[in-house]
């Protein structure tokens, strides 16, 4: 659906966008990450015709974004990161017009389906100029999806939401997401974790690492942790779970707690439950402690400012 | 050309919800109000002296067109400038408009407006034609009228170019405002002082294509080209400025 071949953007000269290539499926959520002015919007806005790139090429929904622009246009729905509204409308003309440049039939019930669906339907008829920040994140949001988008095109969708409607917008996404391409942007790396398929980190310019949030994890981590507390004094636990196979390295923390290490793929999470039972622990939990995307992202965008 | 239409429709509808517009309309009206009292009082003040004219509409249309040159600029400064400023930009060029499909919509919307105004002037030679014995001629009226309709139409099309290269409204009024007045009042000037090219100047002066013709009731073909070329100069300014601005 999104396809991107050395997408190069350089704005004077800076180059904000720097040979990023990658591709999206149809019924995927592609998450992008990467630090403040890392090219995120930049790269966004060449895919949805806003600005032609400086080199290189991308198609969307088969379409080349700079000679079928227009084609494009029509295909994709954007939000984008600082949600312009026409402030003198209220909230249902504002939708409608939208609605008449992209010439919907029915745009009058259509309106108040994607009202319905942002959850805005009683704020119809107020001016968009006296809604809250999350309101018209929401009404950016509805505008986005009224012609019903093959391409959903997302900067940083659920900024300034609150909580339940983060919640409700994500939730949103992820239906949206089964039948149709998602791209969305965001700094919150649990959301990308929670909602993409797949996730893009880029900084300056360039994608660092390209894969599931999951495998991302997994693929920087080398071996997976264990956190695991018993009650009362730990003693000898750390030798009882270092005779266990497979475990490569077994740590004291604080007290009743002990965090071991073995490698990916090999779960002997039972094996170690059995010998601390069977040691005579009273075993109160054992969780994963798999490495977050925050310390794989920071990590990712350190290597790379330190390489420079 | 639906596209063009809804976004003239916005356009025009948001006029009437901005003070700038009722001021002009307010002014405009005021002002030809006052000319047209002093102009029926002298024609009657003649008449009892036996002489005498009879008054007839040009003085309205003649007054119309020289407060465009105020008026024009407060009504396109915005038109783009604004959605510059608030980043609506990027809402239109993202969805599926083209770029001059934009550009002539904005101006649409302002000559919209602008009709409506001209509507409301025709008080004047409605009252004129009730008080004249044998009635106005609404040849020449007609006639003073598409000439002030085309020169609103070049102005607002300059006007809506200008307003492209700037995100500034201000900026765009007084450049607006001094094109305008270059081309209506001091472009000519050269006309009456140089020996050659004298007829440059001369065709390029707005005001000769209005007062001489149009306003004298005569619907000239060469004046009708002269004024629908400046609005497509204006038009062709403000659609490349929109595509620059892409590309930066
Ligand atoms: N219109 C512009 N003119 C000049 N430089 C720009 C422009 N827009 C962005 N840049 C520069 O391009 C780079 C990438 O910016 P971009 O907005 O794409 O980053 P981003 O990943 O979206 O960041 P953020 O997370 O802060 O939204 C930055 O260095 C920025 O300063
Ligand atoms: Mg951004």
């Amino acid at each position: 659906m999104i396809r991107v071949n050395g997408l190069t953007k350089d704005y004077g000269s800076r180059r904000a966008v720097d040979q990023i290539t990658f591709d999206a499926q149809q019924g995927e959520i592609l998450g992008f990450l990467g630090p403040n002015g890392a090219g995120k919007t930049t790269t966004m806005r060449i895919l949805t015709g806003y600005m032609p790139p400086t080199e290189g090429e991308a198609t969307v929904a088969g379409y080349d974004v700079v000679e079928e622009s227009i084609e494009v246009r029509r295909r994709v729905g954007y939000l984008p990161e600082t949600v312009p509204l026409y402030t003198d409308m209220s909230v249902f003309e504002y939708l409608k017009f939208m609605g008449d440049l992209r010439r919907l039939p029915n745009v009058e019930d259509r309106v108040d389906e994607v009202l319905e669906q942002v959850g805005l339907a009683e704020r119809a008829d107020g001016t968009v100029h006296n809604l809250s920040k999350g309101m018209r994140q929401r009404v950016g949001l509805a505008q986005a999806l009224l012609h019903r988008p093959e391409v959903l095109i997302l900067d940083e969708p659920t900024i300034g939401l609150d909580p339940g409607q983060v919640v409700e917008v994500r939730k949103l996404i992820r239906e949206i997401g089964k039948e149709r391409t998602v791209l969305l942007s965001t700094h919150i790396l649990s959301e990308a974790q929670n909602i993409c398929d797949r996730v893009l980190i880029i900084n300056k310019g360039r994608i660092v690492a390209e894969d599931t949030p999951e495998n991302l994890q997994s693929r920087l981590l080398g071996a997976e942790r264990v956190i695991l507390r018993v009650r009362g004094e730990t003693d000898d636990l750390p030798a009882v779970i270092e005779k266990v196979r497979g475990v490569q390295t077994v740590q004291s923390k604080e007290e009743g707690v002990v965090e071991f290490q073995f490698a990916p793929g090999q779960d002997i999470r039972p094996e170690v439950a059995k010998a601390v039972v069977g040691a005579g622990y009273d075993l109160l939990e054992m969780r994963p402690m798999g490495m977050s995307l925050e310390e794989i992202f920071l990590e990712l965008t350190n290597t790379e400012r330190g390489a420079k | 050309m639906k596209t063009v239409w809804t976004i003239a429709k916005r356009e025009y509808n948001q006029y009437f919800n901005s003070p700038i517009a009722y001021v002009v309309m307010f002014m405009t009206l005021l002002v030809l109000g006052i000319i047209f009292a002093v102009v029926f009082r002298n024609s009657m003040d003649s008449a009892m002296f036996g002489g005498g004219f009879t008054p007839d509409n040009s003085p309205i249309t003649g007054n119309l067109v020289f407060l465009m040159v105020f008026s024009a600029p407060a009504l396109t400064m915005r038109l783009v400038s604004d959605e510059l400023r608030m980043g609506t930009m990027e809402l239109i060029l993202t969805a599926p408009v083209r770029d001059w499909e934009l550009i002539v919509g904005k101006w649409l919307g302002a000559l919209l407006f602008i009709l409506t105004l001209l509507a409301l002037t025709l008080v004047y030679p409605l009252i004129l034609n009730s008080q004249i014995n044998n009635g106005l001629d609404w040849g020449q009226v007609l006639a003073s009228y598409l000439g002030v309709l085309l020169v609103a139409s070049a102005f607002l099309g300059l006007g809506v170019g200008i307003s492209a290269l700037f995100s500034n409204q201000a900026a765009a009024f007084f450049l607006s405002m001094g094109t305008f007045m270059f081309l209506w009042w001091l472009i000519g000037f050269p006309a009456n002082l140089v020996q050659g090219g004298a007829e440059v100047f001369q065709y390029l002066d707005m005001q000769s294509h209005f007062y001489n013709t149009f306003n004298a009731g005569q619907i000239v073909l060469a004046d009708v080209v002269y004024y629908l070329s400046l609005t497509a100069l204006g038009l062709f300014v403000g659609t490349s400025a929109v595509e620059m601005r892409r590309w930066r």
